[in-house]
């Protein structure tokens, strides 16, 4: 009788009545409203689950985070950014040649994939024939080389960019293509998503009056596509900002006490140096590493913050 | 845009027809041209260089060991006086690995995605899709160094009557590989169910079913093929993953074990940790890191070539 519905407060009814109107009354609700007490809490619960798997994600993006600051925390001064690695006094040691060796190594990657993604994007969505078995050919091979590991990318420039036909030594401009390679589908699938997302119309607008393809791209339907592909530049700058793996097969992880140079000398970058730092057992060094990584996020939130606010300010339906 | 016909030349007064065809053969559009095909093939020379890199240094090694020893040998060795080949320890810790992931990824990932694609509005989905687009893009040291600090004292904590031994572990790296992947499971599913179109839902709710039952008879069954594709694609990242694996499982002494609780190898933990110690180049153990890349690389290939097709079938079905 617990969850009898409340009518006697309405009408002053004999027990017996009562007990026929309720019944009347149940039978009538369980017409319309879809079915049993069951399947509402067997939704409930189901909802419940859900939020709670959702709630691991989040829960561990926030652990990750508090643990950064709280474990790196002694260590968040200016002497992070000024001094140079060191193993024999880790209490002053920093991250100077390795904040250097990234800033290198990503202006490198951003020189190279912006023709080449951007190029490739174009020519896949404005130029190529999709129906030609070639082109099919190339864009399957970029989908493909999206999904493999980036350590393999490591191989790739260990064999051919440090040693083999491009012999370039462990360099940085050695890091930096080799990272380049490794975002270049990234950006070129961005890309291609940015400029498919521009209106044939305006493409066919500006062929109408007769420009050629390449005046229509470069002056109608680039503009158009203009901050989608730097959105899909920048994440995967950020991407390659904190990728370590393949890095560690292309020399990035000495420690460096100069200011690095692009073609010669040894170098490390952020996410290599707090790699080198946390693997030795000295406690100074895994607060160092620590602190490094706050350096890295509060480097990436930045760019990524900058990436969603061009999606958002830039967004538009046509 | 007149609908008279008119003869040419009557239009305008007598003016001189002009062919529309271009006036030369526009050299600079077709160099252009040129440039662009060359950047959209260079993707070819990559994965080109890629095969060449790998196989060329795994043929030397499959001279010295062979392949069928390779695959089937228990005992990984290779720096020891007496080496030995034997694959099967590193191939386990990274099938390990992606055990403990997929148990985690899999269930989080998926109910992520059915709440965003079922339940939440439009608002919560804009606020909460950034946010795991930052999970999937916090760099793998950070998440290693987090789990290695965190996660792993935790979960010791929660389970005593585990062997725990040593500071290193594969299952709590597993774990972790498990969070990082969760975003891309996620995404992939949510974008499958998502494409599932709304006359299914409607027609399931006119019948009388609940929100819940349309989440799990209708949308899931439908959107099916993307989401295994999601699972298929995290599998993959996990096989690949290398800063976590060598930070929690510690890259140890590998021995053919399924003990979570210790620290092992895996491939991707054996490569980067071999390829950053002093090995000469020509050695047998300088070869083997590429033998071993080629076997993952093998692996991660089937696993995207499946997950292309799966995807490829629901948007054959729905678009």
């Amino acid at each position: 009788m617990a969850d009898e519905p409340d009518y006697s407060s309405r009408v002053a009814l004999p027990p017996r009545t009562r007990v026929a109107v309720g019944g009347a009354r149940e039978v009538t609700e369980s017409l319309f409203t879809s079915g049993d007490r069951k399947k509402k809490i067997q939704g409930t619960i189901f909802l419940g689950l859900l939020l709670f798997g959702l709630s691991i994600a989040l829960i561990s993006i926030a652990a990750m985070i508090t643990w950064a600051f709280v474990a790196g925390g002694p260590r968040l001064n200016t002497n992070l950014f000024t001094n140079v690695p060191s193993v024999v006094t880790p209490e002053n040691a920093g991250y100077r040649t390795a904040i250097l060796g990234t800033l290198y190594v990503i202006g490198g990657v951003i020189v190279l994939i912006v023709p080449l993604g951007v190029g490739a994007a174009i020519y896949l969505e404005q130029f190529a024939n999709p129906a030609n078995k070639f082109n099919r050919f190339v864009d399957l091979n970029i989908q493909n080389l999206a999904g493999v590991p980036s350590i393999v990318f490591g191989i790739l420039g260990l064999a051919f960019i440090v040693r083999g036909p491009l012999s370039l030594g462990f360099v940085a401009a050695a890091g930096s293509l080799t990272l380049a390679l490794l975002v270049l589908p990234t950006v070129i699938l961005a890309s291609r998503e940015a400029i498919r997302a521009v209106p044939s119309s305006i493409r066919d607008g500006s062929l109408a009056l007769g420009a050629t393809v390449w005046q229509a791209v470069w002056r109608q339907v680039l503009p158009a596509a203009l901050p989608g592909i730097l959105t899909g530049v920048i994440l995967a700058v950020s991407r390659a900002i904190g990728e370590a793996a393949p890095l560690l097969l292309v020399g990035a992880v000495t420690f460096v006490t100069f200011n690095p140079s692009f073609f010669e000398g040894g170098y490390s970058t952020l996410p290599t140096m707090i790699y080198s730092y946390a693997k030795r057992p000295q406690e100074e060094l895994q607060v160092l590493a620590a602190a490094g990584v706050v350096v890295m996020l509060v480097l990436l939130i930045m760019i990524n913050s900058v990436a969603i606010y061009l999606r958002n300010r830039f967004e538009r339906t046509w | 845009m007149s609908t008279s016909v008119v003869s040419p030349g009557a239009s305008s007064g007598g003016a001189p027809i002009r062919s529309l065809e271009a006036p030369g053969p526009r050299i600079g559009e077709k160099i252009i041209k040129a440039v662009l095909w060359a950047t959209a093939t260079l993707s070819i020379l990559v994965t080109t260089g890629i095969v060449i890199s790998l196989l060329l240094p795994s043929i030397g090694f499959f001279q010295q060991v062979s392949i069928w020893e390779f695959l089937t040998g228990t005992i990984w060795a290779p720096a020891f006086a007496n080496p030995s080949y034997g694959v099967l320890p590193i191939v386990v810790g990274t099938l390990t690995v992606v055990f403990f992931a997929i148990l985690i990824a899999v269930p989080v990932g998926l109910a992520s995605a059915i709440y965003l694609s079922e339940y939440a509005s439009k608002r919560v989905r804009k606020t909460i899709k950034p946010i795991l687009e930052v999970l999937e893009g916090l760099p793998t040291v950070a998440i290693g160094l987090f789990a290695f600090n965190v996660l792993t004292p935790l979960i010791r904590e929660l389970t005593p009557f585990l062997p725990w031994t040593g500071p290193f572990s594969i299952g709590v790296a597993g774990i972790t590989v498990g969070l990082l992947i969760i975003p891309l499971v996620a995404s992939v599913s949510d974008d499958a169910m998502r494409s599932v179109p709304a006359s299914l839902r409607e027609g399931a709710y006119a019948m009388g079913a609940t929100k819940f039952e349309v989440a799990i008879k209708v949308v899931v069954p439908a959107a099916i093929s993307g989401i295994i594709a999601a699972f298929v694609l995290g599998i993959s990242r996990a096989i690949g993953e290398t800063m976590v694996v060598l930070l929690v499982a510690g890259a140890g002494n590998p021995v053919l074990s399924f003990d979570p609780t210790k620290g092992t190898q895996t491939m991707t933990a054996y490569i980067g940790s071999t390829a950053t110690g002093d090995i000469s180049q020509g050695t047998i153990t300088y070869d083997s890191i590429f033998a071993v890349g080629a076997l993952l690389f093998l692996m991660t290939l089937a696993m995207n070539v499946l997950a292309m097709r799966l995807v490829k079938k629901y948007r054959e079905v729905y678009d």
